[in-house]
């Protein structure tokens, strides 16, 4: 098990520094330049551009661009956005609040759907069950800003239950609502993919072999069913959750959240390229974290698998 | 130039304007005095400054809000753009090129620094010079000893005389520098910005009606927040307690939270709500020109834009455009038609200026000059107008290309570029082989300010390169002329000659499109599309 983990992990190393060479590439080919932008409409002395070209490596090739970049990596330091804030400064501060909405709408997520998708598979076919399917199926087919402009205008404006967006600091309560617009796009996979784990499971072997033994349904359902569907589901709640971190740019924006993605696609909009190259790697991280934690739990979840060799 | 990327601009109300919006934001309520508490703190919303807090550096609105209001300059604007004395006592010139400073005794920045003479210029040196790259430094390109070439240190044109007195040497005579000084390049700076100017732009220093609520008032991408300098004296006396400027990255939702009741001022309106929100906040909106216009710009080097056919077949677009319907329907009416190459707030404003017919919608003219030209050089291709995708332009764009493939019966479409920087970057390297938007947001609420360096002969943002002997002459005599009336005369002179020879297309204008609470009061927009902080009251 150790030995597989510490594999793994240094894996992680060549699919980094493959990414984030690929990644500088994308953004230094992105045409435009991000110094006469910062102009407007007006058009710049060319001796100013110069010397912000310079200040910034613009004026580089760009492996020495990218040599500068990662070195500045190994001294941790990933750079400054235009308005002089450091790079790994706004990381710490958009990352936990993007963290804290992902894990929430997770949460949505495994306590509605995965409790939907059980009843509605125990209980195949009845009404139940149907009614899960049409609300599921309205869900997905609802484009996530539509959802979003909704539930701000009916919980946020209208009812007053919510605030309309995100406060300072973004407090956990004022998160909730964000979250379960996200939580929405996946309702409708994780209950249908229960369902039918669910109904998979009961008709097999064992499930039958521990009813016969006199075990107690309220034994049965949790321990021997659940347990046992949760493998398709729990990776794709990973999955999720892999992309829920690397930011929501719509719901973001719409109640203002100060996270990921609002702030990537600010950059991206800026030109700020150590922005955008430092973002994205770390979303890289995190997703191979996650995809590592989600081969370890699989463990968990069913002895059988083995990481030995 | 304060550029905007989203949203609207705000701006300058007519005098006429402004009457009728004070008349609306008191009406029912008491005077200043009563109506609002002095403690209560107003929001606002904005944007995330696109760089360090630094004036010389600032030229964006989100940065120039806070600029703007925890500094105080020589000048400051009123509603209607005029300017007055804040900072300076007098300003005195005899022949508009020196310049005597004398600034007000007893002021002090925040830090008790004392403002003199030396705050003003040693900022001013700094912004000018070549190797701090500042992005307002052509601001100071007309002073004496300025320059690209080179790094200069201390500028010759600036010289010290005593503690509150300074001179300004320009390189020639130009009648509205003093105009010029309200701009957010031209504050002071105390000693203490010199010491580490990077920390001085995450935590800045001023002398104006408010200041930072401590270290760290900035919370990037969140919020600023502004509380009263209890020093400053100044005309800009805030009747609040503060301001919570709130950072947002759409309009959007900044809208939902005035609906919401989570901010009070709207400087703003998002697209989605042009339509509806003078309904929706009646009597506590704006809907004015503002200081900024749109245009379409066709440079001489096109085929078929140059000479006698050039200047037919560019009158034959312009007379092919129903401004009129385009801002009536894809706009709601949140902009107006243009009548000049300025704006209706900018003094000496005209919707007569002759010439001026050619934006007048006219399809059989537009037709029979597009023949005419033909009958020079038969037309050939299609007509592509370039604009950026990532700002709210498809709409206007597609409304102009169909009224050219209807009106003119030629093929005419669209062209768009994925980002602004890539159409900038193509318009500024003159690589963009089509006509392409443009528009213009005042520096200073001058006249001359969206002539001069748009379409004078080599100037900075003369992005067509254009040039007119004649023109130019008229914008010299302006500049030097003594008295205000003789310069605007000669400057709608210049607009006569771009009528003619129309290197940009006038559109329309952008107008001040804000919204605000019931729990505020006395809310008036400035000539630059942002709201008068400072006169905003606040009932708790």
């Amino acid at each position: 098990m150790a030995g597989y983990i510490v594999r793994r992990v240094l894996q992680v190393i060549p699919v980094l520094l493959g990414t984030t060479f690929l990644i500088y590439f994308m953004v230094f080919a992105m045409p435009g330049d991000p110094i006469i932008a910062l102009f407007g409409e007006k058009t710049p002395p060319p001796a100013v551009v110069e010397q912000l070209r310079e200040r910034y490596h613009l004026d580089q090739p760009f492996i020495v661009q990218y040599l500068y970049f990662l070195g500045g990596i190994f001294r941790g330091d990933l750079g400054t956005s235009f308005s002089g804030q450091p790079v790994t400064e706004i990381l710490a501060q958009t990352f936990p609040v993007t963290l804290r909405l992902a894990a929430l709408s997770v949460f949505f997520l495994m306590v509605a759907g995965v409790s939907v998708g059980l009843v509605s598979g125990l209980r195949k076919g009845g009404i139940f069950d149907a009614s899960a399917l049409v609300v599921s199926l309205i869900l997905i087919s609802v484009p996530i800003f539509v959802v979003g402009f909704v539930a701000q205008l009916i919980f946020g404006i209208q009812l007053g239950w919510f605030r309309t967006t995100v406060g300072t600091g973004a407090p956990t309560q004022d998160l909730i609502l964000p979250a379960l617009v996200l939580a929405t796009g996946s309702f409708a996979m994780i209950v249908r993919l229960t369902r039918a784990s669910v109904i998979e499971t009961s008709g097999l072997d064992f499930v039958r072999t521990a009813a016969s033994k006199g075990l107690s349904r309220k034994r049965i359902v949790p321990v021997h069913i659940l347990r046992n569907s949760l493998i398709p589901v729990v990776t794709y709640l990973a999955v999720d959750f892999g992309t829920l971190m690397v930011g929501a740019v719509v719901t973001e924006g719409i109640f203002n959240v100060p996270g990921v993605g609002r702030t990537v696609y600010q950059a991206i909009i800026r030109g700020e390229n150590p922005t955008v190259v430092a973002f994205v790697t770390v979303m890289v991280l995190i997703y191979l974290v996650v995809n590592l934690l989600i081969d370890l739990f699989y463990a968990v979840l069913d002895p059988r698998i083995r990481y030995a060799k | 130039m304060k550029i905007k990327r989203f949203g609207l601009p705000a701006i300058a109300l007519a005098a006429a304007g402004a009457l009728a919006l004070s008349g609306c934001t008191s009406g029912g309520s008491g005077s200043t005095g009563e109506a609002g508490s002095s403690a209560a703190i107003v929001s606002t919303n904005s944007t995330e400054p696109q760089n360090p807090l630094i004036p010389t550096n600032t030229n964006e609105v989100g940065g120039g809000l806070i600029i703007d209001n925890i500094f105080a300059g020589l000048v400051y604007y009123d509603a209607q753009g005029a300017a007055h004395n804040d900072v300076a006592e007098s300003i005195e010139t005899d022949d508009s090129q020196t310049y005597t400073i004398k600034i007000r005794e007893g002021l002090k920045f925040t830090n008790d620094e004392p403002v003199t003479a030396d705050s003003f210029v040693k900022a001013w040196n700094y912004g000018a010079a070549l190797d701090n790259a500042q992005l307002s430094s052509y601001f100071f390109e007309s002073i004496e000893g300025f320059s690209y070439d080179e790094n200069v240190e201390e500028m010759s044109g600036l010289t010290v005389i005593d503690d509150l007195t300074f001179e300004v040497k320009l390189k020639q005579p130009e009648s509205d520098f003093p105009l010029r000084l309200g701009y957010s390049a031209f504050v002071p700076l105390p000693e203490a910005a010199w010491e580490d100017i990077d920390a001085f732009g995450e935590n800045p220093i001023g002398n104006g009606p408010y200041m930072l609520d401590g270290e760290g008032a900035w919370k990037h991408n969140e919020r600023i927040d502004l509380v009263v300098n209890p020093d400053y004296d100044g005309p800009r006396t805030p009747q609040n307690g503060g301001l919570d400027v709130i950072l947002y990255a759409n309009v959007d939702a900044a809208y939902a939270d005035l609906q919401g009741g989570n901010v009070d001022v709207l400087q703003d309106i998002p697209e989605s709500a042009l339509g509806t929100f003078e309904s929706e906040f009646e009597g506590r909106s704006v809907n004015e020109p503002g200081a900024a216009n749109a245009t379409i710009t066709l440079p001489e080097r096109l085929p078929h834009f140059a000479g006698e056919e050039g200047k037919l077949r560019r009158a034959a677009i312009s007379h092919a455009i129903d401004r009129a319907e385009i801002t009536e329907v894809i706009y709601s009416g949140t902009r107006t038609p243009a009548k000049d190459f300025t704006s209706p707030v900018i003094d000496g404003y005209s919707e007569d200026i002759p010439g001026s017919e050619v934006l007048e919608f006219d399809v059989d003219l537009a037709k029979e000059l597009w023949a005419q030209a033909d009958a020079i050089s038969p037309w050939s291709g299609s007509f592509q107008l370039a604009y950026n995708s990532d700002g709210p332009n498809q709409g206007w764009v597609d409304a102009v290309a169909n009224q050219l493939k209807n009106n003119l019966g030629i093929d005419a479409s669209g062209a768009p570029v994925p980002t602004f920087a890539e159409l900038r970057t193509s318009v500024t390297d003159r690589s963009i082989q089509t006509p392409f938007r443009t528009g213009w947001q005042f520096d200073y609420p001058s006249m001359v300010n969206a002539l001069g360096p748009l379409y004078g002969t080599g100037a900075g943002s003369n992005d067509g390169d254009y040039s007119n002997p004649e023109f130019d002459a008229l914008i010299s005599e302006g500049l030097a002329a003594t008295e205000v009336e003789a310069g605007i005369e000669k400057f709608q002179q210049a607009q006569e000659i771009l009528f003619q020879d129309l290197p940009a297309i006038p559109l329309w204008y952008t107008n001040t499109a804000g919204a605000w609470g019931e729990q505020v009061d006395n809310v008036e927009f400035g000539w630059n599309t942002v709201p008068l902080y400072y006169q905003i009251t606040k009932s708790e």
